[in-house]
């Protein structure tokens, strides 16, 4: 494909100069000039108010494969010392959603682990599980999971894949992804169908959540998505769920590295961060590190936990465990309260899925105030410290 | 020993804005620079290269103006660079560029690749991978620690959500690592020097030998549709009035959801 501008139309207005993300568009003697930085983003074609430029396919483009084999949404169930994690649950939610539209089976990948997880993960959603329990599987190394993996897809051709964005599913899916040339998109934040075309719809945050970028697959499948954990709701428990079990062998698989040792030291406020169903949050504007005393005592009423932006955090009022964000912590608690946040887009990724958010701002322009549920525009040394009093009262 | 540093010219993402009305990126007067965890990456392969007298290759794949960021691994102690540059290659996704990388890479010989963890701009952490999986090498993804580097294997530190995992591998092996393993340092006068000087090599598709339909826009299964600034919930409520009625109207409202 090239895109190319029709001189006879092109009038020069320079429209499509601004809109190139590249910096590849440049007017040349009154018309515009397309130059070698060209990206075939396709951002300048709908801009043109002439309909001046253009894409032209070339021998080669758009070669319809043959999809129709591919059936099914997969997702992999990853474990941690034999427990499916968290993750797992809130793709078979994800899963069951898409399969259900598509009209279509929901199964799940269980590498390692046993017969009473595979049993849980139908409880979740999943029609029919493949578990392979060899022993190969138990600690992570990339090369068995990815190999173990293209294997099962080879043979059951799924059309859609969908694995957790986590330490492990980031490193070895792209393995899969380059061994069965097909296309992967990462950190996926929201996934839908496009109903004409049944093709997965991989909605994800780019150049450091400052935009959204909607990612398709066309010609090749399965389509393969990692998905943002703590995004995704988990679906409907159902203890009587029915579904069926698939054993399959390890036979074959090759590993050339090994788990030696494995360390925790996760702290414990790091996890409390992700479970909480109360986040009580501190930025900048608290102006002084004494601010997230008084949060501490608010996150307690509620039951909750204290977070912080990453302003607070370097200005280190705080631990950067504590830190919501790109570079920190994706949280989705049933409320989040930002206390003198002004809601960096780096923020907002991080907490936004939130089912409800209050933001106590003093600025009424703040961004945070955009994804707020509630918003007070107010000092949160007058309003925190009265909503203390008040729940105190309230409880008696 | 050849080490082999994969790198990435990026806008400082920082600075990156949406034009909210046309749905682009505004990269107008943004800065380019090296990868943050590229530099890390570069780093580690001088770190054994003062160990063991290996030789250093840094490449990248982009546009003519790439070039710039060879020129900075060079002042910080590289003994080569390439730069894969080709029309051909443009509008690559992730396999597209592993791809690339993987067949310049295979001319280039190597026992140690590097590379960051993942990109600042696309933040897909994928071509790493991608890259050890076309070459049949292993890979150890997110690496805090080296530990230690043998002839035949290394033993290094690999970050995950809990804690870390002590991992050894064979060689050759591919790297990704994270910012805690290092500290990059800045470029030395005598390397500065270097750099100006330095001639680049440029590797384009016949160089590398790859097919049309394996690189670029042809070669890549994904596809951007569209772009679009980050949504914001229409359902917000302003509380308005005094403190006093504002927290006793957050509280109803909480209490009407049962959670406070």
């Amino acid at each position: 494909m090239r895109i190319v501008v029709n001189i006879e139309k092109c009038t020069g207005c320079g429209q499509c100069v601004e809109s190139c993300p590249f910096t590849s568009i440049e007017i040349k003697d009154g018309k515009a000039f397309i130059n070698e930085y060209c990206q075939l983003c396709r951002a300048c074609l709908s801009v043109c108010p002439e309909g001046a430029i253009i894409e032209i396919l070339e021998e080669g483009d758009a070669v319809e494969a043959d999809l129709s084999a591919y059936k099914g949404v997969w997702i992999f169930a990853e474990q941690r010392e034999g427990m499916a994690a968290s993750v797992a649950y809130e793709l078979l939610g994800a899963g069951r959603r898409l399969a259900d539209e598509l009209k279509t089976e929901l199964s799940a990948v269980l590498l390692g682990s046993n017969e009473e997880q595979a049993k849980e993960l139908i409880k979740w959603g999943a029609d029919k599980v493949y578990h392979c329990n060899d022993s190969i599987f138990d600690k992570f190394n990339d090369e068995p999971y990815s190999q173990m993996l293209v294997n099962l897809i080879r043979t059951h051709k799924p059309e859609i894949v969908l694995a957790g964005a986590t330490p492990i599913g980031r490193s070895f899916i792209p393995r899969v992804a380059a061994k069965v040339r097909t296309g992967l998109t990462a950190d996926c934040t929201a996934l839908e169908i496009d109903k004409n075309s049944r093709n997965l719809l991989q909605i994800r945050p780019a150049f450091g959540g400052n935009i959204m970028a909607t990612i398709l697959c066309p010609n090749h499948r399965p389509q393969i998505a990692t998905v943002r954990p703590r995004v995704m709701k988990r679906g409907e428990y159902d203890e009587g769920r029915k579904g069926g079990i698939v054993p399959v062998s390890a036979s074959g698989i090759t590993c050339r590295t090994k788990v030696l040792d494995t360390i925790k030291e996760a702290s414990e406020c790091m996890v409390n961060l992700q479970e909480a169903e109360v986040i009580v949050s501190g930025g900048r504007g608290l102006g002084k590190p004494e601010g997230f005393k008084m949060l501490e005592e608010l996150a307690e009423l509620l039951g909750g936990a204290v977070g912080a932006s990453r302003a607070a955090v370097d200005e280190e009022w705080i631990s950067y465990s504590r830190q919501v964000g790109q570079t920190g912590k994706t949280v989705c608690p049933k409320i989040y309260i930002a206390c003198g946040i002004s809601g960096a887009v780096q923020h907002l990724v991080g907490m936004q899925s939130s089912d409800i958010i209050i933001a106590i701002n003093k600025n009424p322009e703040a961004p945070i105030f955009d994804v707020a549920t509630y918003g007070i525009v107010g000092d949160v040394y007058e309003v925190v410290p009265l909503l203390i009093k008040k729940l105190k009262e309230a409880k008696g | 020993m050849n080490i082999i540093v994969c790198v990435k010219q990026v806008p400082d993402t920082s600075e990156v804005r949406i034009n909210p009305e046309t749905n682009t990126l505004i990269r107008e007067g943004v800065p380019s620079i090296i990868n943050p965890y590229d530099l890390h990456a570069v780093e580690a392969a001088l770190q054994i290269k003062e160990k063991t007298g290996a030789k250093v290759t840094v490449i990248t794949m982009g546009p003519p103006q790439a070039e710039d960021a060879l020129r900075e691994a060079i002042s910080m102690g590289a003994d080569d660079v390439r730069l894969i540059s080709d029309r051909a290659f443009a509008g690559a996704d992730t396999w597209a560029t592993s791809h690339a990388l993987y067949k310049a890479i295979e001319k280039l010989g190597y026992d140690i690749i590097l590379c960051g963890k993942q990109a600042i701009d696309g933040d897909t952490a994928q071509v790493g991978p991608e890259v050890a999986e076309f070459l049949n090498i292993p890979h150890i993804a997110y690496i805090r620690k080296i530990e230690d580097v043998g002839d035949k294997t290394i033993k290094v530190q690999r970050l995950m959500d809990d804690g870390y995992d002590v991992v050894e591998s064979s060689l050759p092996v591919l790297l990704t690592v994270v910012k805690e393993l290092n500290t990059p340092r800045l470029p030395s006068l005598k390397g500065k020097m270097a750099a100006k000087k330095a001639v680049i090599t440029k590797m384009d598709m016949n160089a590398i030998g790859a097919e049309a339909g394996n690189v670029g826009l042809k070669g890549s299964p994904t596809q951007v549709k569209n772009i679009f600034a980050p949504q914001s919930k229409a359902d917000r409520k302003m509380i308005e009035g005094s403190v006093e009625e504002q927290v006793e109207a957050l509280i109803r409202e909480l209490g009407g959801l049962k959670c406070a």
